[in-house]
């Protein structure tokens, strides 16, 4: 890329461009937000920023290095929240037979619970 | 398959022509779409990465958003050289060129306003690091990692050593802090009256990041061109005065950080 005269020249950029720690942290964080036609989730954008906030040099040093969280994180992996999706299935399925299994149990409970609170809030008004 | 159109910045019509074979997003060339005498910059991308759906996925995908960012930069980048562009932020997509003209006109005052307010001027970005001066690998983790550190203690030494050691480690370590600190901090504010205005961002992480030591200061600078050279001389100068801290310069960048639209058009509903 070609950097008029008047500028100094590109600094902290080795070869093959800026550290894109860098360039993500503007590219993704910074800048005018507009929302387009294509909506994406800016709540996803503002995840994704901050995860890789971190980032990452290269994804392979990181690797390297053993940093590979991102692929266990529902934020950064469809695969992980693929699977995060299933264990919570399992968990609300498992919650449900107990629910309907113990269902006096859990009736009675709440009857308890509720019922000295009941008496005061009629008091009130 | 459908193009949409993908728009990296906001200018005004350029006096010296964009470079001719100037590529975007996915390798395809960048072109000048004028209205009311502004100009979007923008390229032809396939919904086959860009809609929703797609893009959801995309974004999760290292290596796309890699690329991704990177040819965004680039455009950026080579209209920083021929005027002040506002850069929108990544994957600003719009179905096609009236689309974006609808939204220029809609947005023309706020544009024409931080134009004439970032005309000229360039985003310099300084890092301060602290280098890890005692060398030991562990030392730098700090608070709320504790995975990662306590394990480099030598073998055969008694429990009081040990806790003499570390306590000796702790005390220079935060003597360290106290100057990075302090040097930060008389950096960032002569940096800041060379400049009409700064951004303090938050640190990057050094495990992440792959640079060396921990990152105390990331901050960028709004400066005009024609007094980049004295900043960056400035900068310079500092660059190697304490042992243990290194600075570092990236620029210069378009003002990413001080087109200040971000806040009134994120709560903007559409």
């Amino acid at each position: 890329m070609t950097t008029p005269a008047r500028l100094p020249d590109p600094y902290g950029a080795p070869a093959g461009g800026a550290n894109l720690a860098d360039i993500l942290e503007r590219v993704l964080d910074k800048g005018i937000v507009i929302a387009g036609d294509i909506k994406i989730n800016l709540l996803d954008i503002e995840l994704l920023t901050i995860k890789l906030r971190l980032v990452v040099a290269s994804v392979d040093k990181a690797k390297e290095m053993g940093i590979d969280w991102w692929e266990d994180d529902p934020a950064l992996s469809s695969r992980a929240r693929r699977q995060e999706l299933r264990r919570e299935n399992a968990e609300l399925r498992a919650r449900l037979e107990r629910l309907e299994g113990g269902t006096h149990g859990e009736e009675q409970e709440l009857v308890e619970g509720a019922a000295p609170r009941t008496p005061r809030r009629e008091e009130s008004p | 398959m459908t193009a949409l159109r993908y728009v990296y910045a906001v200018c005004r019509p350029l006096t010296a022509p964009l470079q001719a074979e100037l590529r975007g997003v996915a390798g395809a060339p960048a072109r000048q779409l004028e209205h009311h005498g502004l100009i979007a910059v923008v390229s032809q991308v396939p919904d086959s990465d860009f809609s929703e759906e797609a893009l959801r996925t995309r974004l999760e995908d290292m290596d796309w958003l890699t690329a991704t960012a990177r040819a965004h930069q680039n455009v950026i980048d080579a209209l920083t050289g021929v005027t002040t562009p506002l850069p929108l932020r990544m994957a600003t997509v719009f179905r096609d060129d009236s689309a974006v003209r609808v939204m220029m006109e809609k947005r023309e005052d706020a544009f024409r306003h931080a134009l004439d307010r970032l005309d000229g001027r360039v985003e310099w970005g300084v890092k301060i690091f602290m280098e890890n001066a005692d060398g030991e690998g562990g030392g730098d983790g700090g608070e709320g990692t504790g995975a990662r550190t306590g394990s480099a203690a030598p073998k055969a030494m008694s429990g009081r050593d040990y806790l003499r050691q570390r306590r000796m480690r702790t005390t220079a370590r935060e003597e360290q802090w106290r100057q990075v600190e302090e040097f930060a901090r008389r950096l960032h504010k002569s940096l800041s009256a060379q400049a009409e205005d700064s951004r303090l961002h938050a640190p990057q992480n050094p495990q992440l990041s792959g640079a060396a030591g921990r990152n105390v200061l990331n901050a960028a600078y709004l400066v005009p061109r024609a007094r980049s050279e004295e900043f960056v001389t400035l900068v310079d100068r500092t660059k190697d005065d304490t042992p243990g801290i290194r600075v570092e310069l990236t620029g210069p960048w378009a003002a990413y950080s001080f087109t200040g639209l971000a806040e009134e058009s994120a709560g903007e509903p559409t």
